[in-house]
């Protein structure tokens, strides 16, 4: 234990012997590292350490918050009565409150977010790991013509939460990851794409080979795009577009979105809402995974939730003050910068995978959109109205055809997410949102 | 107006606050330089934030904070080392720097760093920043939104506002002698509205501004009501709308905001650091045709008060005001320093930061189009059938292939001259050295958008602004279903 806890605790106190109510103090720590290479050169190395503390307090019913990077007495002290000052111009707001002490705890056990293998990597290794992911994807086809460069990060960083209720703990994480955007170039084309690969090990990385090679492959793919007609077909969301579809579902069981009437899924509980090939889990206590602490940032314990199951929604994702606003218990997922009220973020949320491999999808559309890219940010939570602009390859006949880019892809959530016709075998955890290879029976690709 | 002033570096922030000398940034910059670095700067800052927000009617959160530090660069030809400290003590910002230092290898190339104090002007001379104002007096600003928004119109039922301000005190100091110093203020109201007819679909509308202001902008020039107001309309609006088109279409921008076309299209893609590397898809274009003559962009760091603008950028260069488009012909990139050493191209004021805990890079600053000689009216009467679009929400670009989306937050059908039908949300999508050829009208009346602007490129955030007159674009793909 590095004494963070303790130093929340003792933070708590002073908020409460200020005259606050009850109170939380969060305290994040980090080491960041980043390194960049560019045509094989060293670009860039950046390296620095920084630590900052957030409170946030009640006094009755109102609620004030702070934080500051300045950690000396004073620091702690101006932030203490920032906080107290400001509960006098919220309102009384008669849900604000803790969780009950009986929802607080954290997992006991090793969650393997901290791996010390992160720590103390020789610089020259880190770059050369950065070097090796470029050059496999400058070698890895003659059309790679340039490139973006290639990064290697790393950071590890501690994380102590207490609250008045009797609630201290804190834990490490480390990570790190590989990156690499080649550029591809045929006559007048020009595209790049990317591949990475992350971890909470640095043995758990890919080979940077590896990460080189798929990132080359993905640009090269994209040469020669054209613009299709606009058509409705079926459309395939690879696992890397899938997680973007995932990621406005969460959006949607959001608990403040739900309560403020501000989701299509607000008020559907025990609905069908999805063909049944879609369930879709959050689960905060996977050892390893990125989603994964002992603990939220209300202090209670994480845990598996079923979001979606076969088709019909069974819980929001919830931190305590939305629960209480929808009369649900909190779900563990209360999700916070440093300071401020609790918002609500995802543990490891993914969509359970199918038994199909991808390529068996593809093999059975005779013409569709298979989408690798989606830019924008056409979704409206609140309507389901869906409308990105996209990139990808058009199927014919159950094969990957030519490069399509400049289109748009529009429908709705709720008739996408009941159009879902498969789901692949392909899941993979990438980052603390997962998905696996989506067949979807219909959406309107929007071209020339 | 600009107004030239002149205060000493005595006086200024971060000398009276933290007792910082002179000759303590020299220091600190030869040590960044010990290892043979060629160029190095040292950037302060010390930000101030404060928001609240109403929800339900109930001002559920109010949060301040203060965050400070110091980041320290050092160049030798392509390569940078970058270190920051959140502590300003002497022995923490030389630790900083020596880590810095080492992406050179080799003896002291620079002798010795003399810094020299600029001319200074202040486009935002602001004497009591929102952030040094009573909370209760901001407050007022979400509980007014609310009132106002809940009271346009009885379909209104969910309204959210939020407001919140910082004040950034900044100090560049380089071994090219530069040493600067600016007080940034910047504050912002947002307010969203959610209206539904008999507990149907709800829709939802927006709006929001401010800029480098005091809080008399909110009290007499666009005060809540009138962002609240803008929010509700456009919320009942929706209630109405029908499916939006899909495919090729005209399409009509109204002016202000939607200049994030601009941003999107071009902007990006003139960023110097994208150009010397060759992998933007206006790489190696300069005074080539990209837009229809009628077009002739600006980027303008120098405009008084505005989201956007700076006095120096965070490189400690002034602002300035660059055309990247003059009649449709490309004439400029946007640099930083970094570009301009390795280019020898002039430097253009456009080296932003997210904060002290981030590297520099060519950003835009307040972006937009200038006026042309069409009447609005007459634009809109020219087309037979299309989209006009008088509201967006966010944009995106891949500047290598050039293609660029933004998403219509309230858009209607044209139908034989006039304005007819809302239709739902749409994406539109084009590729920037294309989409302006096909500008075939351009508005008399160029506005700049409100004030709400956030730009984010490699995951840095900065504020920025945009602005364009009435203009049709006589083919750009719409993303609807219809």
């Amino acid at each position: 234990m590095s004494g963070y806890a303790d130093m929340a605790s003792d933070i708590v106190q002073q908020a409460l012997a200020a005259g606050a109510t009850d109170a939380e103090c969060t305290i994040g720590q980090g080491e960041e590292f980043s390194a960049n290479v560019r045509l094989r050169e060293l670009e860039t190395i950046k390296e620095a350490g920084s630590r900052a503390v957030g409170l946030r307090i009640l006094k009755g019913k109102h609620t004030g918050s702070a934080y500051t990077s300045d950690m000396t007495a004073e620091g702690i002290r101006l932030m203490v009565r920032s906080a107290i000052e400001l509960a006098e111009i919220t309102t009384a707001d008669p849900h604000a409150g803790l969780p009950e002490e009986s929802e607080l705890g954290s997992i006991a056990g090793d969650l393997g977010m901290y791996c010390g293998d992160v720590e103390g990597l020789p610089t020259e290794l880190k770059i050369d790991m950065a070097r090796r992911a470029e050059d496999a994807a400058l070698r890895a086809d003659p059309r790679i013509t340039n490139s973006e460069g290639a990064s290697f990060d790393t950071h590890l960083g501690r994380r102590a939460f207490a609250n008045s209720r009797g609630f201290a703990d804190e834990y490490r994480a480390s990570y790190c990851s590989l990156g690499t955007v080649p550029v591809a170039r045929a006559g007048e084309s020009m595209e790049r794409d990317y591949w990475s690969s992350s971890a909470r090990s640095f043995a758990g990385l890919e080979k940077p080979e590896d990460v080189g090679r798929i990132a080359a492959q993905r640009a090269v793919r994209r040469l020669g795009a054209v613009k299709v007609e606009t058509k409705r077909v079926p459309v395939v969301f690879e696992p890397r577009t899938a997680r973007a579809l995932l990621d406005n579902i969460f959006d949607a069981v959001h608990g403040g979105a739900v309560y403020r009437n501000e989701s299509f899924l607000a008020g559907k509980l025990g609905e069908r809402v999805a063909s049944e090939k879609l369930t879709v889990i959050d689960d905060g206590t996977i050892p390893g995974l990125f989603g994964t602490s002992p603990f939220d940032d209300e202090g209670v314990p994480t845990r598996r939730t079923v979001v979606i199951e076969n088709g019909v929604l069974r819980s929001y994702l919830l931190n305590s003050y939305t629960a209480r606003k929808l009369g649900l218990r909190t779900t563990g997922n209360a999700s916070r910068g440093l300071a401020g009220n609790a918002g609500v973020g995802n543990g490891n949320l993914y969509i359970e995978k199918g038994a199909a491999p991808p390529e068996q999808l593809i093999a059975g559309i005779r013409d569709g959109f298979y989408v690798t890219e989606l830019i924008g940010f056409g979704v409206n939570i609140v309507t389901g109205d869906y409308s990105r602009g996209a990139a990808g390859l058009w199927i014919r006949d159950g094969e990957l055809a030519f490069p399509v880019s400049e289109v748009t892809i529009a429908g709705t959530l709720q008739q996408m997410l009941l159009n879902l016709e498969a789901v692949g075998a392909d899941l993979e955890f990438r980052g603390s949102m997962a998905a696996p290879t989506l067949v979807l029976a219909e959406m309107t690709v929007g071209g020339r | 107006m600009i107004a030239w002033t002149y205060m000493q570096f005595s006086d200024s922030f971060f000398p009276q606050r933290f007792g910082i000398t002179a000759r303590d940034l020299e220091n600190y910059l030869a040590e960044a330089l010990s290892h043979g670095g060629t160029y190095a700067d040292l950037y302060f800052e010390y930000l101030s934030t404060s928001s609240m927000s109403i929800d339900e009617s109930i001002v559920k959160s109010a949060s301040q904070g203060v965050s400070l530090g110091v980041g320290v660069r050092v160049i030798v030809g392509e390569r940078t080392g970058y270190a920051y400290s959140d502590d300003l003590s002497p022995d923490k910002i030389r630790k900083a720097s020596r880590v810095a230092a080492s992406i050179a290898a080799g003896p002291a190339t620079v002798e010795k760093v003399s810094l020299n104090e600029g001319q200074r002007r202040n486009l935002y001379p602001v004497l009591t920043a929102p952030t040094e104002t009573a909370f209760a007096e901001r407050v007022e600003l979400v509980k007014r939104a609310d009132r106002a928004a809940r009271a346009y119109d009885h379909r209104v039922f969910q309204v959210q506002a939020s407001y919140a301000d910082n004040l950034r005190q900044v100090m560049v100091a380089t071994s090219d002698g530069v040493l600067s110093w600016d007080r940034q203020p910047l504050a912002r109201l947002n307010v969203a509205a959610l209206a539904r007819v008999n507990g149907g679909v709800p829709q939802r509308g927006h709006a929001g501004g401010g800029g480098r202001v005091d809080l008399n902008f909110f009290l007499n020039e666009k005060t809540p009501e009138h962002f609240a107001a803008e929010a509700a309309r456009e919320a009942i609006v929706m209630l109405d709308a029908v499916d939006a088109p899909a495919g090729e279409m005209t399409v009509v921008l109204g002016p202000g905001w939607p200049g994030i076309l601009l941003h999107e299209a071009v902007g990006h893609g003139l960023e110097a650091d994208f150009n010397r590397k060759g992998v933007s898809a206006f790489s190696g274009r300069m005074g080539q045709q990209v837009a229809s003559p009628l077009c002739t962009v600006i980027d303008d760091g120098t405009i008084a008060n505005r989201r956007g603008s700076l006095n120096v950028d965070d490189e400690g260069h002034p602002t300035g005001r660059n055309v990247l488009i003059e009649n449709g012909i490309l004439r400029g990139y946007l640099q930083d320093k970094l570009s301009s050493r390795l280019t020898g191209a002039a430097e253009t004021g456009s080296g932003r930061r997210e904060s002290y805990a981030h590297i520099p890079m060519p950003r835009m600053t307040n972006t937009f189009m200038l006026a042309g000689e069409s009447d609005p009216e007459e634009i809109i009467r020219s087309v037979p059938k299309g989209l006009y679009c008088p509201d967006f929400g966010g944009g995106q670009v891949d500047i290598t292939s050039g293609n660029f989306v933004f998403s219509a937050a309230e858009s209607y059908l044209i139908e034989n001259g006039r304005v007819t039908r809302p239709v739902r949300n749409a994406t539109l999508i084009g590729n920037g050295p294309e989409a302006l050829k096909y500008v075939s009208m351009v508005g008399n009346d160029l506005k700049l958008d409100e004030g709400i602007g956030v730009c984010g490129k490699e995951g840095q955030s900065v504020p920025v602004g945009v602005g364009i007159p009435t203009i049709k674009i006589d083919r750009l793909t719409v993303g609807g279903t219809a």
